[in-house]
């Protein structure tokens, strides 16, 4: 029996119940809390450069908001996954492999936190957004997880799209809808995602083939991998720089958002020419651990240079 | 039978018997909702202050 399929066992026979384990910490860790703290940080850079004001108490519920809906879909995930997470050595200690929240508990959690936190948004902040929050939490859990993640080796493309919501979301909270500059934010994510994972992939690959998930190295070889590594990589550095050419950036962070675009390059180019052995395990660490200080870096001087001219 | 009807019975008044290690962690889950809903008690008052202003004061009697 897999683990998907496993129930509480309370029958007539036998009053035992395999719930009640799950200790407060497990349940945060259902939440995925790395994951929700580069959404809360993401979201946050959208609501400063969003145009209009808003009373900061209405921002930080925003901000709550997104967070938890952001963490919702984790536990949705991680119930609807929790086969592939018991095979794979990165997952494998997760809530419900591990055998401390059964999937009925992780189901009721992160549908109640969806619910809640798309209802307190619209009632709070405006309803616009809380739609376009469900309608993340749905892409993530039923598009990506439940439809495409298994089906395609596209897989992360599609579901970057989930991880780069946050921010438009957050900006439509501030006015009510979306537009250009807020998709420019999307768009980065959006581009930042299939390097970053795929980076993972290469040097994780014989988790994913294990889980029989079609990462792209598993499905097409690796050598694709490094084409659309580089293909990918490619399309993010302009767009990187896209806030200072559509004006909603200064020359500072146009600059740094160039040389942070042209060392991803440099590094996705190493990847794709290191294809043997350690030098090619390498490439692929170095573009992983570059690719988190270069999204972390373009929000933050889009925050820092928000804050100055703010001032 | 009435014996193992009673029986039957009994069994089913006296639920699911908790371990210790369960107990335990429902009483820290239980702690950790009080907390939210006190919390989410104080958001929703603190938002209604925001969103109605000065004009909570400003109502026909």
């Amino acid at each position: 029996m897999s683990l998907v399929e496993r129930q509480d066992t309370l029958t007539a026979d036998s009053l035992v119940w395999d719930g009640g384990h799950g200790s407060v910490a497990d349940y945060v860790a259902l939440l995925k809390p790395r994951v929700m703290s580069l959404v809360i940080f993401t979201a946050f850079v959208g609501m400063m450069l969003a145009p209009g004001d808003m009373h900061p108490v209405l921002g930080l519920v925003s901000i709550l908001c997104i967070a938890i809906g952001a963490g919702a879909s984790g536990a949705l995930n991680m119930w609807y996954d929790a086969d592939i997470d018991a095979v794979m050595t990165r997952t494998a200690k997760r809530p419900i492999p591990a055998g401390k929240i059964t999937p009925q508990e992780a189901f009721t959690f992160g549908m109640t936190l969806a619910a809640g936190s798309v209802l307190i948004l619209g009632l709070v902040v405006n309803w616009f957004a809380a739609a376009f929050l469900a309608f993340t939490i749905f892409f993530y859990v039923v598009i990506y997880t439940m439809w495409l993640k298994r089906l395609t080796p596209q897989n992360i493309v599609i579901g970057g799209a989930a991880g780069a919501f946050p921010p438009m979301v957050a900006w439509s909270c501030v006015t009510g809808d979306v537009n250009l500059e807020s998709a420019v934010l999307f768009m980065i994510i959006f581009m930042w995602t299939p390097p970053h994972f795929w980076a993972l992939a290469l040097f994780k690959c014989g988790d994913y083939r294990a889980a029989g998930v079609p990462m792209l190295p598993v499905v097409a070889g690796e050598t694709a991998t490094r084409h659309q590594i580089l293909i990918y990589s490619i399309l993010l550095a302009p767009i990187g720089v896209a806030p200072y050419l559509l004006g909603f950036a200064g020359v500072f962070y146009g600059a740094a958002s160039a040389t942070l675009g042209a060392i991803f390059l440099v590094l996705a180019a190493d990847v794709w020419r290191n294809r043997e052995g350690d030098a090619a395990r390498k490439s692929a660490v170095r573009l992983f651990t570059f690719s988190l200080f270069y999204l972390f870096l373009v929000f933050a001087l889009l925050l820092a240079e928000s804050l100055i001219s703010g001032m | 039978m009435p014996m193992s009807a009673d029986k039957t019975s009994a069994d089913k008044t006296a639920g699911i018997e908790l371990s210790e290690d369960q107990k335990k962690r429902r009483r820290s889950r239980s702690i950790a909702i009080a907390v939210t809903l006190a919390g989410l008690v104080v958001l929703f008052y603190v938002v209604t202050i925001v969103k109605m202003g000065p004009e909570i004061m400003n109502r026909a009697l």
